[in-house]
């Protein structure tokens, strides 16, 4: 094949990647994007194959179909509430293919290395080893393997500065004398910064690692392909980075949180900060009605009806119930929404994911900005399992973590039933006003159960 | 293909991906994460052509694992995006076109 129609076709399989991604846009034509990526690549993979003369091996069939079939197994075996360390198990393996690629240009393969092949052979280790031991470490933290806490060791920040200025050091060595001791040092040195990188990260801060993450994996793709100059690695590499980094921005900016807080800094969790008493329960105004007949009143009188799910849901696998609920209400000729805080989660999207699972009309699903100028003429809410995303100390309580972060204004509603576990902080460590609010009604306890005794009461 | 071109094609990539992946909303931001992720299964590229190259045993098994996990990457990830968006439904406009 000559150079001119590998460029062309090259480009041909960018730009239907690209198209790929804007057919995303919209829930009715996302299928028809994604299939349109998968079929770029397979037409990027059989042009490699052709190029590079290997059409005929039957080692890279079989290599190609082991992969590919496993692959798939794991793809249709996985659960949707299983997807967060799904993704990030995935991000490792294309993070770890990256290093692998790069290695393999330091060890020689045929060629002489120029110092730009060089350089980024090193880098592309680098990040590529980065971005597999920290997906692997953010995967087993979202699948309970690993404790989801953030882990602080002795001197961590100093830690982190040593492994990145001998990771810089090493590669700079590398490029100029390339050593196979290095190269493995240099592995060694980086899958441990990944770790040690990942483990100070909490829970609630997953969503925003893991598009990190996302990009970096990206950006070793790009960088392998600077290290074998091969222009597909390159394009489709930056635009994953360019999508990661997106991501990464919309889950800082909805957390309020600055990227290097959650990689360096000390992050303040645990800190019970001083939140204004809202509306103290005075003795005549407590309720004597149970919460739960109190519930069905409120929301058998309601006409207009959000319900915010959070974490909490998740754990507690209750899109079901919510979807349930949701049919009740509406049959009872009620108006109901879906209020999504962005980061409400342990991933982008990840509300609606489960939702849309349930079987949810995904029109009914509402952003903040949307929301959040409604919610004095809601009737009631309906929270399950969040805290942190309604918090209305983030307004007030200056110098908690959460404070400056967009919340969800439910306060503003009239009549709030709260189904969480329990009236702990959340994640952030700052106490919940709603909680001791008199329009608040709680629900505590599992939000499955809650939300079925909830519906059962609803509908008797 | 020279270090610079390569370089124009990053930055001009990286702007064109930034522009088109701004238009996803919210709602998708997890299929469209997971099929990024597939994507990045690309690398498995770079892999075959290493595979072509490797010139000793022990290069060809890097090669080979290379080609595994980008494999994996590459077709878990988009047939996992694809179990997602299947799941995205609405009353009006059930199907995709």
């Amino acid at each position: 094949m000559s150079s001119i129609v590998y460029n062309i076709l090259s480009l041909v399989f960018i730009v239907g990647v690209v198209r790929g991604i804007q057919l995303m846009s919209s829930p009715k034509t996302a299928r028809q994007g994604n299939l349109l990526g998968a079929v770029a690549m397979a037409g990027a993979m059989i042009v490699t194959l052709i190029q590079a003369e290997i059409l005929s091996s039957l080692t890279v069939y079989a290599t190609l179909i082991i992969g590919g079939a496993v692959g798939y197994w794991l793809a249709i075996k996985v659960k949707m509430t299983e997807m967060p360390q799904m993704v990030a198990l995935f991000n490792a393996l294309g993070g770890g293919a990256s290093a692998l690629v790069s290695v393999l240009v330091l060890m020689g393969g045929a060629s002489e290395i120029t110092l730009f092949n060089g350089f980024n052979s090193n880098l592309g280790l680098a990040v590529g080893a980065v971005t597999f031991s920290g997906s692997i470490v953010a995967a087993g933290k979202l699948a309970a393997l690993l404790p989801q806490r953030q882990v602080h060791l002795n001197h961590h920040n100093l830690i982190s500065i040593l492994l990145f200025g001998l990771t810089c050091l090493l590669i700079l060595v590398n490029t100029v004398a390339v050593s196979a001791l290095l190269t493995g040092l240099l592995g060694l040195l980086t899958l441990l910064l990944g770790v040690i990188i990942a483990i100070r990260v909490g829970g609630a801060d997953m969503p925003i690692t893991i598009s990190l993450l996302n990009s970096l994996s990206g950006v070793a793709g790009a960088i392998a392909g600077f290290a074998t100059n091969n222009v597909l690695l390159v394009a489709i590499g930056a635009i994953i980075g360019a999508s990661g980094l997106i991501l990464t921005q919309i889950m800082c900016r909805a957390m309020n949180r600055q990227l290097t807080k959650i990689i360096f800094a000390t992050a303040p969790v645990g800190t019970v900060a001083e939140v204004e008493e809202a509306a103290p329960i005075t003795a005549a105004e407590v309720e004597t009605e149970p919460p739960l007949e109190r519930s069905v009143r409120v929301l058998g009188e309601a006409q207009k009806v959000v319900i915010v799910p959070g974490y909490g849901m998740a754990l507690a696998q209750a899109q079901h119930k919510v979807k349930e609920l949701v049919d009740l209400l509406e049959r009872m000729g009620k108006e109901v929404k879906i209020a999504i805080h962005p980061v409400a989660g342990r991933m982008p999207g990840h509300m609606n994911v489960l939702l849309a699972e349930a079987d949810l009309d995904y029109e009914k699903f509402v952003e903040i900005d949307a929301i959040n100028p409604e919610f004095p003429e809601v009737d009631a809410v309906v929270v399950v399992g969040a805290n942190d995303v309604i918090n209305p100390a983030a307004n007030t309580a200056e110098g908690t973590p959460i404070y400056g972060m967009p919340v969800l204004d439910v306060a503003a509603a009239k009549q709030i039933i709260i189904c969480n576990y329990d009236t702990k902080p959340g994640y952030a460590g700052v106490d919940n006003p709603l909680y001791k609010m008199e329009r608040s009604i709680l629900l505590l306890g599992d939000a499955a159960e809650s939300l079925a005794k909830l519906n059962a009461a609803l509908s008797a | 293909m020279t270090p610079i071109i390569l370089i124009i094609v990053f930055v001009v990539a990286l702007v064109v991906g930034y522009r088109a992946i701004s238009s996803v909303p919210s709602l998708l931001h997890t299929p469209l994460m997971s099929g990024m992720n597939a994507l990045s299964g690309v690398v498995v590229l770079g892999a075959l052509v290493a595979f072509a190259m490797a010139l000793t045993t022990g290069e060809q098994i890097f090669a080979i694992a290379a080609i595994i996990l980008a494999m994996v990457n590459l077709v878990g990830g988009f047939v996992v995006t694809d179990r997602m968006l299947r799941m995205f439904k609405s009353k009006e406009g059930d199907r995709a076109e």
